[in-house]
């Protein structure tokens, strides 16, 4: 890595705090829905991390902030909106289901779709047309004769 | 004097690259062999002369010589002796230059074993290469040189210290046997396309070197994801991040391109399909290659980003994807299609198996491009994380795996549904088992894990049927089984065994997503703090010292019940040449599950805090990718044998049979 610009130090510096130790929840208490919380929220600093994997200052802030708010009773999707509202929707890892995210989330539905209708197509037309084999060439048999001959075991798949 | 040496066999291994990029054209169109023949010995010296200049920068890291800038900027007198070497490749340049020489390997190998290829089929394949290869020493020399020198320096600024590791030693030159490796199927899809026909020479050589690269792939791959588990220090061992995307792209389109190599092989169906699987899967591969260099997408992985240089690899990457595509589109209507079959047969499943791993592998792609599109676009920030990954890859490969038993069951042509069905009653019913003891009794409360864990136990038991009935069909003896089942064709075995793997592979998955625990504690010397069924006693701190790091380790002892049974070290580095501090996780394994210690915050009283995880079976993750790998090695190794078979009995059959159809 080249250090040589600004960008890259900072890079560099981001993911030596992200990647290079890792995170230590600040309370023992064993919160699983803080946890599945944490997984959904990016440590934004971080080069490609969760806030409950990463150990930056910022993953941290982020951390206490969710606990505050869950603690004060908050649901899970008022503590998102809260997040987004103060850090943009960089923060959510799971994104949201709205206009400018549809194509990404019914994206399978469409490749199975699109390719399962194709494949539908392309066998109806196929069998439409079928037309018996040709007949083989004095070549070609010859050549069956030939690996008959030989009698390999080479017929599985 | 050597590395300029390397640097001047760089220029001559692009120079005969540029010859093979039109001459073997060239004589194709006159129908002239012996000229054709000359691309045999260009592809044998580029790789020749490739092998030099690597070889001239890997004896610069050997002498830490930093009069060299790359040596300079990414290496250390004294790291150790191992380090150095893999160092080389630790870099953009140097892994560019190890890339470049693979490619020269996969082109050669095409020269050496083509021998029995139709001779036009032959040039095209080559000349295909060799715009591929001149493309990348062009490359490598305008932007990327490693060769370049300075005054002396005396020291370097060592190796990033996540990359000081045996992980890398051998990661990365796997996944790029991978990637190129399906440089060839590409170079054979682009040969049909220019030639307007797929000769039966072309099916039985896509498949064997399709499935090469798939098994350097998928030992790449397994190994970088075991590689990011113990070595970034969280325990994490799939991040769905940009760099694991890149590889597993090709990953996806290329297991489904060895399926339906399977299908043209034996039934000459879904031929043009196949020709542009292998377009698409290299041209993942160079995507891959593209996103990591470029800094376009921030992953953990990345160690070498410059946005011009993936400016280059993009023009590449279009040209290269962009103009084989439109081949596509112009030739492929010349392409006769293939086979008939009915949708219940073993081309059917096949179909199935191609169309969810694509959409797979569409899904994974757009998840991955969706943020810097829509950055592009909007100039808004999103992101698409793990959560996204989880919940749309799982549907579609979940019904997969429940419909991977009944493939092999199947006949080709068309198959016996109720039949396969039958056949599998045996799995099913391990299948039920699992989950009612584990979802009742194990682990009650809740069904989906237990639930997967059967679909593991399904696929796991379902793959060994056809070889378990084959060999029992004759009578119960062990030894007439055992006979039996060695005289079973190697490819279902290696069938079994891969298939065998992907359950495995399952099987580790859900019980580490589910039943992992996570334990933080801060402990004074003395302390026990129990994880599952073993007590871990802090003991104390000490200090370490490495060759280019300081660092401290805690010394725990690890006891199941009064036995000590290990004593775990986890420990913090800090290299002072980069100023950079690393986690080492100590990991203990106790049969498939791990105890994965990382070491937090060291305080001036001899305490510690500590995060420590108990993940049940993970080591199953990887064991699955060793048993796909040794299934496909397998399939390889029988292949050889019958091509020796085959051109030795070639020496006495007529000849020009090659060219009969």
């Amino acid at each position: 890595m080249r250090l040589d610009t600004p960008l890259a130090m900072f890079a560099a510096l981001a993911m030596m705090l992200c990647t290079a130790l890792p995170a230590f929840a600040q309370s023992a208490a064993d919160d699983e829905r803080a946890k599945a919380l944490f997984g959904e929220l990016r440590c934004v600093v971080c080069q490609n991390q969760s806030i409950l994997d990463s150990d930056a200052d910022v993953a941290r802030d982020l951390r206490s902030i969710v606990r505050e708010q869950l603690d004060a009773g908050r649901t899970d999707d008022e503590i998102k909106t809260f997040l987004v509202d103060r850090y943009g929707e960089f923060i959510l890892l799971k994104p949201v289901f709205s206009a400018h995210t549809l194509l990404l989330w019914i994206a399978p539905l469409l490749f199975i779709g699109v390719g399962g209708f194709l494949v539908l197509r392309v066998l109806a037309r196929r069998s439409s047309t079928e037309q018996p084999a040709a007949a083989l060439s004095a070549e070609e048999e010859q050549r069956i004769a030939v690996l008959l001959q030989r009698g390999d075991g080479d017929h599985a798949s | 004097m050597t590395v300029e040496l390397g640097h001047v066999a760089l220029i001559i291994a692009c120079a005969l690259a540029l010859y093979q990029s039109v001459v073997p054209i060239f004589a194709a169109s006159r129908g002239d062999v012996r000229l054709a023949a000359t691309a045999d010995w260009t592809s044998t010296g580029i790789l020749v002369f490739t092998g030099l200049s690597f070889a001239s920068l890997v004896y610069a890291y050997a002498l830490s010589d930093f009069s060299v800038i790359n040596v300079w900027q990414n290496s250390h007198s004294q790291m150790p002796y191992l380090y150095k070497l893999t160092g080389t490749w630790g870099n953009h340049e140097g892994s560019m230059l190890l890339w470049v020489l693979i490619l020269a390997l996969f082109a050669a190998a095409v020269a050496v074993f083509g021998g029995n290829l139709p001779f036009r089929l032959k040039a095209y394949v080559l000349a295909v290469q060799g715009w591929l290869l001149s493309t990348f020493f062009l490359f490598i020399l305008l932007t990327s040189n490693p060769f370049l020198r300075q005054p002396p320096a005396p020291e370097g600024r060592d190796l990033n210290p996540i990359l000081q590791d045996i992980g890398l030693a051998i990661h990365p030159p796997m996944l790029y046997l991978g990637y190129v490796g399906f440089s060839i199927t590409f170079a054979f899809a682009v040969a049909a396309l220019l030639e307007g026909k797929i000769e039966p020479a072309w099916a039985r050589w896509v498949r064997p070197w399709a499935l090469a690269a798939w098994v350097f792939l998928t030992a790449g791959i397994s190994m970088g994801s075991y590689w990011a588990y113990y070595e970034l220090g969280w325990g994490g061992w799939w991040f769905w991040d940009p760099v694991e995307n890149a590889s597993f792209l090709p990953w996806l389109t290329g297991t489904a391109l060895l399926h339906s190599a399977l299908v043209m092989e034996r039934r000459d169906a879904m031929k043009i399909w196949t020709v542009l699987l292998a377009i698409l899967t290299f041209g993942l591969s160079l995507l891959g290659t593209f996103l990591v260099r470029s800094g376009v997408l921030t992953s953990v992985h990345s160690f070498a980003s410059d946005p011009q240089r993936g400016l280059f690899i993009l023009a590449i990457l279009v040209a290269f994807v962009g103009g084989a595509l439109l081949l596509f589109a112009w030739r492929s209507p010349r392409l006769q299609i293939g086979g008939m079959f009915a949708p219940i047969s073993r081309e059917g499943a096949l179909v199935v198996n191609n169309l969810l791993l694509c959409a797979a592998a569409g899904t994974v792609l757009l998840g991955t491009l969706y943020p810097v599109v829509y950055e592009a676009v909007t100039g808004g920030k999103i992101s698409v994380g793990p959560p996204f990954f989880n919940l749309t890859f799982s549907p579609l490969m979940l019904p997969l795996i429940f419909l991977v038993p009944f493939g092999p069951l199947l006949a080709w042509k068309k198959g016996d549904l109720n039949g396969a069905a039958q056949r599998l009653g045996f799995a099913l019913l391990a299948a039920l088992l699992v989950i009612v003891l584990v979802g009742g009794f194990v682990k009650p409360g809740n069904w989906l894990a237990p639930l997967v864990m059967g679909l593991a136990v399904w696929l796991m038991v379902g793959a060994f049927a056809e070889v378990w009935q084959r060999s029992t069909a004759g009578g119960s003896g062990a030894s007439l089984i055992l006979r039996r089942a060695s005289g079973l064709p190697r490819s279902m075995w290696s069938t079994a065994l891969a298939h065998f793997g992907v359950g495995v592979t399952l099987m580790g998955i859900v019980c580490v997503t589910a039943y992992e625990t996570e334990t933080v504690a801060v402990m004074k010397p003395g302390d026990v703090v129990q994880v599952n069924r073993y007590a871990l006693r802090f003991e104390s701190v000490e200090k370490v010292d490495g060759p280019n790091f300081t660092g401290e380790k805690a010394v725990l002892t690890v006891l199941d019940g009064d036995r000590n049974v290990a004593t775990a070290l986890p420990s913090k580095r800090f290299y002072p040449a980069r100023q950079m501090p690393t986690s080492e996780a100590a990991i203990e394994t106790f049969v498939f599950s791990q105890l994965y210690i990382a070491l937090g915050e060291v305080r001036p009283d001899g305490s510690v805090s500590l995060r420590i995880w108990w993940k049940p079976q993970v080591v199953l993750i990887w064991l699955g990718s060793i048993f796909m790998v040794v299934g496909g090695a397998f399939s390889l190794s029988k292949r050889r044998a019958s091509v020796r078979a085959k051109s030795r009995s070639a020496a006495v059959a007529p000849q020009g049979a090659e060219h009969a159809t």
